[in-house]
């Protein structure tokens, strides 16, 4: 195969249909990266881990009652399982001396397995949502989905969706830019101005749960948190400045949906995992080349930083 | 050398048993042994996400040794799991000592991509990988002979190694800096901790699944933290704990058709969590609430028997007993709360109720106590404006908390230190309990 074959290869295969998967990928991917990177300045990155793992029973016991993977219900379940999980944390770690991060294990890794038993107990197999999906996500299903007409194209419904959820939320970090800065910097400094810090970390928390929730079915439990971490740790990597680094964030969601279509075309890979791989492949890059913490750039201490801006440093708190 | 290899294999052969719930078992117990030592490392270093992270991680390995063996022999899927585990592991190190990141972020991004790379690179194979699924989730029935030869060769190394290095390795845990301090070689015991944690991991693999090893880490070694403040005593009851989670979990998931072996066995060790976290003797809930209510309770009766004592006291010790309205009145309280409280006095033998059931005197254990009590509250009153400058109208409250806690030793300090007062800073007398037999009230009981 020539090269211009490579990269022309899932167009050829999957013709339109390639665009429709880049958008799906990305659409989850973007919201996720925007949150991620608050989760990441605020050093609650496993926070996201425990979210995705725990709101599994809720959206098997919202799925149970309503049999429809669409229904609302499902993220008011999910939304009740992740709250549920940061509960019990809570009564673990405020009422003995088991520490938080083994009062996380135990709580996320108790609602995960009850989420499979009550899976297996109550739906059985014949249904669409079964282990695959927990582990893989329904990404790769995409176009078999049903579609609805839009300025002359079928496009699938979940594309519809989550464009909804992204939009959603890039308005609400549109509203809240201001406050969550602050508090992710300078919680005290936030909580003088008269932001409430619990109300802005529940409020940030149940946001989270609900993308959680919406990229759960695309890319399944525990893939989840890669979207949520990598493009804003990579992106930290990159740039001293909030703004930049959401900025950053988002493109490399861009990236690694298209990479990640690139690679599931040509190794015939899971669609949701070639994303994630991608991502990391990306974050490997920041790592060794990122212009604020780039190994590569610390090995050769003599040549001067790609990029100085040591003045405006509003990354190192 | 090669003769005395096979002569341990054979001597391991005949450990293994030869029917299927009894290799379940075997596999149950050897589980609860490895993750339970293991976790009480974890979690008294506070790394248990870490063992999350490389739980997660070795998927890959897992993978790759599905395809790159052809009989799947679990010596090889073993070999390739713990290299992507300590991989994981060292990479969680060098991003945490490479940049800006901090622990939870360089733990989740090996943790999530380690696990998209396997997912990914299985999914490609999907017929070479068909058993990924009992690595994934666990199955207890699929432990034959070989996996248990190798998971009972991997236990004994780890436990062996735990034997010998149990005390450097329990003073890191506790104070790294310390243990540095020394003369311990603390970076090459944290390689060799990552090493047995990896371990540990790849040994539960096949029962547990990769999802949730770190249940099986994190839970039964917390469970045995609340049980204990003795180390050996919670290693012990973590490997009991593991054990019986693992045998449960496995007996349930061979009755119940479909059902995977992982979830049930963290199901039941949550199962234990919970019951020891709300019984545990010392560090459970339900005490820590009786001990809060019956302190509660101790203070109640103490401020009701400091009550009849300042009525007595206002009335100059003419009366022998007070009536229940007066108690009412002068703790604020209705008289059915003040009744309910006189019946504890009276069953504990502080006070003694009069024939019309309505007024009621001290017995002498009651004075000693009430005295004690006022003692205690004027003389610390005394103690806050003397030496420690407090206006006179603001040593109350503090008073009204303390003199429930003061103890006779710290009492008799403070007297010698005040030289034996007899006015409080209010000009009351503070009363010599000691004394009890003087008090005009106190001969008649």
């Amino acid at each position: 195969m020539k090269t211009l074959e490579y990269i022309t290869l899932p167009w050829d295969v999957l013709g339109l249909g390639a665009l429709w998967l880049i958008l799906m990928a990305f659409f989850v991917a973007l919201p996720c990266s925007q949150m991620g990177s608050f989760l990441i300045l605020r050093r609650m990155a496993l926070t996201g881990d425990a979210i995705s793992h725990s709101v599994f029973p809720g959206v098997v016991i919202a799925f149970f009652i309503t049999r429809d993977l669409a229904s609302p219900w499902l993220i008011v379940g999910a939304g009740l399982a992740g709250l549920a999980s940061t509960v019990i944390i809570e009564l673990i770690h405020k009422w003995t001396r088991v520490k938080q991060d083994a009062a996380t294990g135990i709580s996320f890794t108790a609602l995960f397995a009850l989420g499979v038993v009550l899976m297996e107990l109550l739906l059985g197999k014949n249904v669409d949502l079964d282990l695959e999906c927990v582990l893989h996500g329904r990404l790769g299903l995409l176009l078999e989905e049903d579609r609805v007409l839009l300025f002359g194209s079928l496009v699938p419904i979940p594309v519809l969706v989550m464009a909804g959820v992204a939009v959603f939320t890039m308005l609400l970090l549109g509203l809240f830019y201001r406050v969550m800065m602050l508090s992710s910097f300078d919680a005290d400094l936030a909580a003088s101005y008269g932001y409430r810090p619990a109300v802005i970390h529940y409020g940030m928390m149940f946001v989270v749960s609900f993308i959680v929730v919406a990229a759960f079915q695309a890319v399944g439990a525990i893939l989840v948190i890669a979207l949520l971490i990598l493009p804003g740790a990579a992106a930290y990597l990159c740039t001293y400045r909030l703004k930049v680094m959401l900025a950053i964030a988002a493109l490399h969601s861009l990236i690694s949906a298209v990479g990640g279509l690139y690679l599931h075309v040509w190794f015939n890979s899971n669609m949701a995992a070639s994303v994630v791989v991608c991502g990391g492949i990306l974050f490997l890059l920041a790592w060794l080349l990122g212009p604020v913490d780039g190994v590569v750039w610390k090995w050769f201490k003599d040549e001067p930083p790609a990029l100085e801006e040591s003045s405006d440093n509003a990354g190192n708190s | 050398m090669f003769e005395d290899v096979s002569v341990l294999a054979s001597v391991l052969d005949i450990l293994i048993p030869g029917n299927g719930s009894g290799k379940a078992i075997m596999a149950a117990v050897l589980l609860g042994a490895s993750c339970g030592l293991l976790g009480c490392f974890v979690v008294l270093r506070r790394v248990a996400l870490m063992g999350d992270a490389v739980s997660h991680a070795v998927l890959p390995g897992v993978v790759a040794g599905l395809i790159y063996s052809a009989e799947r022999s679990p010596g090889v899927i073993f070999l390739f799991a713990a290299a992507a585990g300590l991989l994981g592991a060292g990479l969680v190190r060098l991003m945490m000592f490479s940049t800006r990141l901090k622990s939870d972020a360089a733990l989740g991004i090996v943790l999530a991509t380690f696990f998209a790379f396997g997912i990914m690179w299985q999914s490609r194979n999907q017929q070479d990988t068909v058993g990924v699924m009992n690595f994934l989730f666990g199955n207890i029935g699929s432990i034959d002979a070989s996996d248990l030869r190798m998971m009972l060769v991997t236990t004994l190394i780890l436990v062996v190694t735990m034997f010998f290095l149990r005390r450097p390795l329990l003073m890191m845990s506790f104070d790294e800096g310390f243990s540095r301090g020394l003369g311990y070689p603390v970076k090459i015991l944290d390689g060799v901790f990552y090493f047995l944690l990896t371990f540990s991991v790849v040994v539960a693999l096949q029962a547990v699944g990769v999802v949730l090893v770190s249940a099986m880490l994190i839970t039964p070694a917390a469970a045995a933290y609340l049980l204990t403040d003795r180390f050996e005593r919670m290693l012990l009851l973590s490997v009991v704990f593991g054990v019986t989670s693992g045998i449960t979990g496995g007996l349930v998931s061979a009755e119940v058709n479909g059902l995977p072996t992982g979830p049930v066995i963290a199901l039941s060790a949550t199962m234990l969590f919970v019951i020891i976290y709300l019984l545990a003797p010392r560090h459970g809930v339900l005490s820590k609430v009786m001990r809060t209510f019956r302190r509660r309770m101790r203070v109640r009766r103490e401020n009701m028997l400091k009550a009849i004592y300042q009525i007595h006291e206002g009335e100059g010790f003419a009366h022998e007993e007070v009536s229940v309205m007066m108690l009412a009145r002068k703790r604020g309280q209705t008289e059915e709360k003040v009744n309910k409280d006189c019946r504890a006095l009276l069953s504990r033998g502080f006070i003694e109720m009069a024939e019309d059931g309505v007024s009621l005197h001290l017995s002498r254990l009651g004075w000693k106590r009430a005295m004690e009590i006022v003692r205690n509250h004027r003389l610390w009153e005394l103690y806050l404006t003397n030496e420690a400058d407090y206006a006179e109208d603001h040593v109350h409250e503090d008073a009204e908390k303390i003199e429930h806690i003061l103890e006779p030793g710290i009492v008799r300090q403070l007297e010698q230190h005040l030289d034996f007062p007899e006015l409080d800073p209010h000009g009351k007398p503070i009363p010599q309990p000691a004394h009890l037999v003087a008090q005009p009230s106190a001969a008649l009981s």
